[in-house]
């Protein structure tokens, strides 16, 4: 079993808030990402689920014990640190074993464990050598199998994939999925990089400035963004806002500003009737952006010069001139577009978001 | 290294590196050139015909016998070697607890006190001895090696630790976090993790802190009296050099064997010194 539960979880150093009221409830088995931009509270909210660094006010319990007064070692978790943190001095099988030992496990129990951690992570081979021999991946393995060797009932990670290189990186996420679907142990995953969090976590924690801003699973986060930051942090390229009036014509809604005007869906007018005459932020991902074409006909089209072409080979990034603003578009590989190009383009306005502009929250 | 042409590395590199050398090791070859010469050739007149002070063609070992022969250098170098294993290891000891936890307890006022660690060893130790005297006098351990063994400690636990301290935290935090998560506690962290990860440094302080009283002089000089008593450095200047006449020959020689044991630390952890010196420790 490995559920835990942040009730009210905050954090101060001296003056500085770091962690906000922060209230989580992790299921057994869960993968749950912490993710946001660095000094967001994610690190320091894992380290505090550690017992590394001391709770300011709240309670952390795993199984319905409360654990803030344990000491790390008594929490039955296991961490994986950025850096790796492997023991230098020792080999990879010590590295794996110190836990077991520490604990006092017997030697046979010991040997089997390591082997049997080695073999799922693919270093059987490496056992007898020293940290410094091994390559980067190689020591994120060891780092992962010295976790998986004590059969803990929660695995925290904190950025572990952030040394690696691009190709390594993609290649250890799809390792680490597979290793929690092997094992089913509950994980908690700290990460800057959004892509990790959406491809990893069956639920994705969204915070900033010590503040959760949502909580859910990855779809959720990209098709329904509680505000204006969640929306820009998940999904890449990120998502295109316009400031924009609302005003009323002929009984349906428009949104405008110096170089859009936007007749407004009537499922989105439903939702901003309140907001006639009030400025509002408009956000539409890249992707719902198309090069008009006839069948765009009833979609919402304005105009816009494009400014740069990013040629990706499986679709092309648009970077548009548009009134006054910037947007992008992500279109077609077939597309023929260029440089300072005028182009008409179409938005899918179904799927529209809304933000209001003071609060930022969605409406 | 220095590109280009060949002239160019040797009027920039060999020829000033080689005057250095002569610079540094000139002392060492005097000292051996004049334990070795004979009395008749140390005290002939700088205008004599057959002046030659840098070389010998009638090497003697007269001066080294004199030395074990006649005077108690044995036991000079017994009592170096004891007062300085002695101080060394008490001052390691206590240098790498007190490190550590200034380095890594964050406890109120740790920054001030390690700073004021280091002041106290700022203060020179031609002030210090006098009350220090006074404290050997009233404990009656005057003229007896505990007299250094307890003193010495004043210098080089602060330089122990501020040593250690530096090595410390280029250990990474997270190697002692990841130890406590796994089981270990702080003492077991410090113990398994730690220390043996901080070898290199705690071999430099160590090596640093002998020759730092192997070759102490004014407290050797001051809190011991009798001949048997005494260390290298002290018994080698107040035995060898009467009134105003220098033995020559025995000085150097006493010098030159004083400063073996110190060479022969620095050579064999040189690898070890130089690498606790530049911090070694990588995740």
């Amino acid at each position: 079993m490995g559920q835990v539960v942040l009730k009210g979880i905050n954090k101060f150093y001296d003056s500085v808030h770091a962690v906000r009221d922060v209230n989580l409830q992790i299921r057994d088995k869960e993968f749950v990402v912490l993710v946001g931009p660095s000094g967001c509270g994610k690190t320091t909210t894992l380290r505090m689920i550690a017992g590394l660094e001391a709770i300011s006010s709240g309670d952390i319990s795993i199984d319905g014990n409360v654990i803030n007064e344990l000491a790390p070692m008594d929490r039955d978790i296991a961490m994986v640190f950025q850096n790796y943190a492997l023991y230098p001095h020792m080999s990879v099988y010590d590295n794996m074993a110190f836990g077991l030992k520490m604990r006092k496990f017997g030697r046979p129990e010991i040997e089997k464990r390591v082997r049997e951690a080695a073999d799922i992570l693919g270093i059987g081979e490496l056992l007898m050598r020293k940290p410094r021999q091994l390559s980067g991946g190689q020591r994120q393995r060891v780092a992962l199998g010295r976790a998986i060797v004590r059969h803990p009932r929660v695995f925290l990670f904190d950025e572990p994939l952030s040394n690696l290189d691009a190709k390594l990186r993609v290649q250890m996420r799809v390792e680490l999925k597979k290793l929690h679907l092997r094992l089913g142990t509950t994980a908690i995953y700290v990460t800057h990089d959004q892509v990790e969090a959406m491809t990893l976590g069956d639920r994705v924690v969204v915070m900033k400035d010590g503040v959760v801003q949502q909580v859910g699973e990855p779809l959720e986060l990209y098709n329904q963004p509680a505000n204006k930051f969640v929306a820009g942090f998940i999904g890449s390229p990120a998502m295109n806002f316009a400031a924009v009036t609302v005003t009323e014509a002929n009984g349906s809604l428009i949104a405008e500003n110096s170089g859009l005007r936007i007749k407004l869906p009537d499922e989105t007018a439903q939702r901003l009737r309140g907001h006639i005459g009030h400025e509002v932020t408009l956000g539409v991902r890249p992707e719902d952006l198309t090069v008009a074409g006839t069948a765009d006909l009833d979609h919402p089209c304005f105009d816009a010069v494009i400014e740069v072409v990013e040629q990706l080979g499986s679709e092309i990034l648009l970077d548009m001139k548009v009134g006054e603003g910037v947007m992008v578009a992500c279109v077609e590989p077939t597309a023929r577009v260029k440089v300072r190009d005028k182009l008409r383009v179409a938005m899918r306005s179904s799927r529209l978001h809304v933000f209001d502009a003071k609060t930022e929250a969605a409406i | 290294m220095i590109e280009g042409a060949r002239w160019r590395k040797w009027a920039f590199f060999y020829l000033p590196m080689a005057l250095f050398l002569l610079f540094l090791l000139f002392p060492f070859y005097w000292m051996v050139i004049t334990s070795v010469r004979p009395d008749g050739e140390l005290y002939r007149p700088w205008n004599s015909i057959n002046y030659n002070p840098f070389w010998t063609w009638k090497p003697t070992w007269d001066h080294v016998r004199y030395l074990f022969e006649e005077t108690l250098f044995a036991s000079w170098l017994w009592n170096t070697t004891f007062i300085a294993l002695a101080s060394t290891a008490i001052s390691l000891v206590c240098g790498v607890f007190a490190g550590y936890a200034l380095s890594r307890l964050n406890f109120p006022f740790a920054g001030s006190l390690g700073t004021g660690i280091f002041i106290t060893y700022l203060v020179p130790q031609t002030l210090l001895f006098i009350p220090l005297a006074e404290i050997i006098r009233n404990y009656r351990l005057g003229d007896t090696p505990w007299s250094l063994i307890l003193t010495y400690p004043t210098f080089l636990i602060p330089f122990c630790t501020w040593l250690m301290m530096g090595y410390f935290k280029a250990v990474p935090k997270e190697l002692e976090e990841c130890a406590r998560i796994d089981g270990a506690s702080r003492w077991q962290a410090m113990l398994y993790i730690v220390i043996p990860v901080a070898i290199p440094g705690i071999l430099s302080a160590g090596i640093f802190a002998f020759t730092l009283s192997w070759n102490e002089f004014i407290y050797a000089l001051v809190f011991l009296s009798s001949p048997e008593q005494k260390t290298v450095p002290v018994g080698v200047t107040s035995e060898l050099i009467r009134g105003d006449v220098f033995f020559w020959g025995p000085l150097m020689a006493g010098a030159l064997l004083g400063s073996i044991p110190v060479a022969i630390a620095y050579s064999f952890f040189v690898e070890h010194y130089v690498a606790g010196l530049t911090g070694s420790v990588k995740g």
